[in-house]
């Protein structure tokens, strides 16, 4: 609203303002807490684990989650085939994810970024070549080509990152470019040509700062689509070696007891989907907050 | 030209909810509408004229939008007087664009992209008349030439990008009119458009309303247009009514503080003036509820009332009729009523010495 | 006031390739968005210049600041061509010459603050001196009328009549001698507008600024200019000092313009004389040939649509690019129309607001 508005009486308290926002947006609260949460098992893992994800005890094996009648509180989700802990292992499995999902998308997005804007500040015969690879790289499957790498190279988190990061750059490549023609064309860039301001104020000051906003948005949607993918991947066995716990390994392994134990699919399942979910509506909650326009508008 | 009402509009209010609290967009605005005439309402953004005439017909966002109190009374040619803001909105959907037209400044969002522009205006002719058939091509075409379409048989089959912005404002007005509507309410219609089209529009509006006297509510930031085109004008400003009568009394003995400025602020081509009055600070916040005048913050004849109270409408010094069905002239200004501004009623111009005044040369 | 032309542009043309192809790109044709426009506008004088929507006027503008690469012509500023610069000698330039955009929303920053919007000029040349720059951010807020408190709030905090004002202000941080003012008010409500257009004039006689001020009707234009030019399709079809031009609007298409305004007084606008134009406003890709106006000017004889008029001197310092005006037979139907519309326009000066004016001149 209007500076003069600031000295009304009757407009909310910054405070009020910010809990109106937060309680508006309820989807993006929701967010906000799924994706707290798996970053929190995340990083803690090890201090909060009730048991250890890889050691295995047959005598219990394939026993049912806790509020089961056959179930032991010992162990609140059940356990697998091998008799390992659900929980331990579910949680540790979101340390796979996050790593695949952060490290895949900060490389797409440090490659897109660099090359959409050049590509977009450029333009000419280098946007034209820039681009033309990046729709080329698209045209890949993406799968195809994990398989070609698992199989050359063997199956290892970094290959699985690395491959993500490059094949997904050119969505970033597209979306930075974009971004950078129409900040471009913005009256305030214009001004800072005006102004005599030298290239590197240009992408430095105002074109990159623009660029943020959008891009984590993006990001946020990415990194959820690499989560979802990974574990598809692990699923197909051609993700990190299966001693490693991850959600697709887990997924994988309780397939074939699906119709008897189908808490050892199940749950994998559930926590991709809510990691997923989470961070498509943290997606859209940050493309509201970190519009500045966002911040203070009427309606 | 003053027939019988045809729409009558009472205490009307809306409020929004934002995030930075209540906005009181409009505040108990009251007016008649007769048949046939064309009622101008003028104020800059933020003033509550849109948002007021789209409330009538419920065409605002609800939430955030609510409309707190008020009536509008609408009386069809044929049919029974409602009360539009009780109808049902299933009711509503059926009055809207039949007994209701709109041109909005727009025309791009209004019209579809994929289907040729005679089609749409076909469509209207079908669904809204007795017509049916081949005829309501004819019909259709008829209406292009109406709106001054060049080549209407041709130009049926273009599609809305194939028109230039005028237009398409004129494909707008056809289809507004094909139904034969009672009241046409026109958002800014010629505001997109530049001069020389804009007159064009404003003509022909003005031949074919008047030709089918239809009613229509013209909505404008620009007193000029306004100007050509009303019969009655309606001064709106921080979501209320501030002056409203019969437009070339308004035009000549304004009684409002914000009139006056905003006349003295208007560029003439004609005039032999080079300077133009300066209208002080920024338009008001609408957060406070409507307790003191819109314009007390920069209205340089402000005195303790203003701030005490809002200002209702009162008959203004030298208003010939003090009937409201007859628009008499009003103005919701404490210190017409009070202190001595009353001037001889017959005298004209405006005295804009107690405003800032550019220089210019 | 200096006698002698500050801005001069020469033949400035500004034609836009059209391209078409992927990798590959070839040229297929040019929107000849300017094409061979000149003018001069003297030190502390304002220029208007005035055309609809795609004339080309504010493309003219960008060219003369070298926001675009002239395709030919020249323009001088205080003797120096700018047309000739190297990218590092234009530099050096910039300060002198600056702009004010219409659109005040986009010409600012989102994510700076006004008082970073305000320095950026002033840092862009160099100064790192932060007392100084803040020194000099609150005396050119104090300049456009804001608050000092101002500088520490976002663009989207203010009215935008405010923006502008912060637009203003930025353009004058580096005391520049020629301002282009592309559209400033267009985007403002009414009552903001004459606060702009005010200030804008006040800025001019206290900082002795040249203005080359482009808009697109042309009532708030004469209320700041010394000499107005009427641009349509790429070219000036008339050009003259103010209030010659609205006596003596002799090209049809100024005419047309004139007869088009609005004006605020009922019974004037109700009555009044208009000459309504045909047709729209052809494409700068696809100009008519000969006199880009003949496709909608009603007085176009044979010759309007294959010769080009050249801008010719008709009365004192008020050039006309017709071949008809001074015609006998064709031109005094021109005459005609003209007095028609002056005369309906003249009629509206007696009455209404401007009364209250004539008492005033005598005290300022």
């Amino acid at each position: 609203m209007r500076i003069d508005a600031l000295d009304q009486e009757n407009v909310r308290s910054p405070f009020q303002r910010a809990l109106r926002i937060v309680l508006r947006d309820k989807t993006g609260l929701i967010g906000v807490f799924l994706f707290g949460t798996v970053l929190f098992c995340a990083v803690f893992a090890a201090y909060i684990v009730p048991h250890s994800p890889i050691e295995q005890n047959l005598r219990i094996s394939r026993q049912p989650p806790g509020w089961h009648e056959a179930g032991d509180w010992e162990y609140p989700l059940g356990t697998d085939n091998l008799g390992r802990d659900m929980l331990s292992r579910i949680i540790y499995g979101s340390r796979v994810s996050l790593t695949v999902g952060f490290f895949g998308v900060l490389i797409a997005m440090s490659i897109g970024m660099l090359l959409g804007l050049v590509a977009g500040y450029l333009g000419g015969t280098i946007d034209n070549v820039i681009m033309g690879v990046a729709n080329l790289f698209l045209a890949i499957p993406y799968l195809l080509l994990v398989v070609v790498v698992a199989a050359v190279l063997g199956r290892s988190l970094i290959n699985v990152i690395l491959i993500f990061g490059f094949t997904n750059a050119p969505l970033f490549v597209r979306i930075t470019r974009g971004e950078v023609l129409r900040i471009r064309k913005s009256g305030y860039v214009e001004s800072a040509v005006s102004l005599g301001a030298k290239p590197g104020r240009i992408i430095f000051g105002h074109i990159l700062p623009n660029l943020i906003g959008p891009l984590l948005t993006v990001a946020t949607f990415e990194m959820s689509g690499m989560i979802f993918y990974e574990a598809g991947l692990g699923f197909l066995g051609l993700s990190v070696p299966p001693g490693i716990p991850s959600w697709g390994n887990m997924l994988a392994a309780g397939r074939q007891y699906i119709q008897f134990s189908p808490w050892i699919a199940a749950f994998p399942g559930l926590a991709i989907v809510f990691t997923s979910l989470g961070m498509n509506l943290l997606g859209d909650w940050l493309r509201d907050v970190l519009d500045p326009r966002m911040r203070r508008s009427a309606s | 030209m003053t027939g019988d009402t045809v729409l009558q509009v009472r205490n009307l209010a809306v409020e929004f909810d934002s995030i930075d609290g209540t906005v009181h967009a409009v505040n108990n605005v009251s007016f008649d509408l007769k048949r046939g005439q064309t009622l101008g309402v003028v104020g800059e953004s933020g003033s509550g004229k849109s948002v007021s005439m789209m409330s009538l017909l419920r065409l605002i966002a609800e939430p955030p939008g609510k409309i707190t109190s008020g009536s509008a009374v609408f009386l069809p040619r044929n049919g029974e007087p409602v009360d539009l803001l009780q109808l049902p909105k299933r009711w509503l959907a059926r009055i809207r664009g039949d007994r209701i037209g709109f041109v909005f400044q727009d025309p791009m969002s209004s019209l579809n992209p994929l289907m040729t522009v005679g089609e749409q205006i076909a469509e209207s002719v079908r669904k809204h008349t007795e017509l049916q058939g081949s005829v309501c091509r004819d019909r259709a075409v008829e209406l292009l030439e109406h709106v001054g379409i060049p080549g209407a048989a041709e130009r049926y089959n273009n599609y809305p990008h194939q028109f230039s912005g005028g237009m398409r404002q004129r494909v707008m007005i056809a289809i507004a009119i094909a139904c034969n509507p009672d009241i046409i309410i026109a958002d800014e219609p010629t505001t997109a458009l530049d001069v020389t089209v804009q007159a064009e529009i404003v003509d022909r509006m003005q031949k074919l309303t008047k030709e089918l006297s239809i009613s229509v509510i013209w909505i404008s930031h620009d007193l000029g247009v306004v100007a050509g085109i009303a019969d009655v004008l309606m001064v709106m400003y921080g979501g209320s009514v501030v002056e409203r009568g019969e437009i070339s009394r308004v035009y000549s003995h304004p009684r409002h503080p914000y009139t006056i400025g905003l006349l003295g602020a208007l560029p003439k081509l004609g005039a032999a003036q080079k300077r133009l009055v300066n209208i002080g600070g920024s338009p008001p916040s609408l957060f406070s509820p409507p307790r003191q005048c819109a314009f007390a913050a920069r209205c340089p004849w402000v005195f303790d009332r203003c701030k005490a109270e809002r200002p209702p409408l009162f008959f203004a010094t030298g208003s010939h009729s003090e009937d409201p069905s007859a628009h008499g002239h009003v103005t919701a200004c404490f210190y017409d009523l009070e202190k001595d501004r009353r001037r001889d009623p017959d005298e004209t111009g405006i005295d804009v010495t107690a405003f800032e005044v550019g220089q210019q040369g | 006031m200096i006698d002698r032309p500050y801005v001069r542009v020469d033949e400035l043309t500004q034609h836009f390739p059209i391209k078409r192809g992927v990798v590959i790109s070839r040229k297929v044709g040019a929107v000849k968005a300017v094409d061979g426009v000149s003018f001069t506008i003297r030190s502390g004088e304002t220029l208007g210049l005035v055309g609809e929507s795609g004339c080309g006027k504010s493309t003219t503008g960008r060219s003369i600041l070298r926001l675009y690469r002239p395709t030919s012509g020249r323009v001088l500023l205080d003797d120096v061509d700018i047309t000739a610069l190297k990218p590092d000698e234009l530099r050096e330039m910039r300060p002198k010459m600056q702009m004010i955009f219409q659109d005040s929303y986009s010409s600012l920053n989102p994510r700076h603050s006004v008082a970073k919007i305000v320095a950026e000029p002033m840092v862009i040349q160099g100064e790192k001196d932060g007392t100084k720059l803040r020194h000099r951010v609150q005396e050119l807020l104090d300049l456009v009328g804001l608050d000092a408190d101002h500088a520490k709030r976002f663009p989207h905090e203010f009215s935008g009549g405010q923006r502008q004002r912060i637009g203003i202000a930025r353009a004058l941080a580096l005391n520049p001698s020629f301002v282009v003012c592309d559209e400033p008010i267009s985007a403002l409500d009414v009552s903001i507008q004459a606060q702009v257009v005010n200030l804008l004039a006040a800025l001019q006689r206290e900082l002795g600024l040249t203005y080359l001020f482009i808009a697109h009707d042309l009532s708030m234009v004469r209320h700041i200019s010394h000499r107005i030019a009427v641009m349509y399709l790429g070219r000036i079809m008339e050009q003259a000092d103010y209030d010659e031009l609205f006596r003596m609007p002799m090209h049809p298409y100024t005419q047309s313009l004139m007869s088009a305004v609005p004006i605020p007084e009922p019974s004037v606008e109700k009555a009044r004389t208009r000459m309504i134009l045909k047709g729209d406003v052809p494409s700068p890709a696809r100009p008519p040939s000969g006199c880009v106006f003949h496709t909608r000017c009603p007085f176009a004889t044979e010759r309007c649509s294959f010769e080009v008029p050249e801008p010719r001197e008709i009365r004192d310092r008020h050039a006309v690019a017709c071949h008809n005006v001074d015609d006998v037979f064709v031109g005094s139907q021109i005459e005609a129309q003209r007095s028609a519309i002056v005369e309906s326009l003249e009629s509206a000066a007696g009455e209404g607001p401007d009364r209250a004016f004539a008492s005033m001149d005598t005290g300022a």
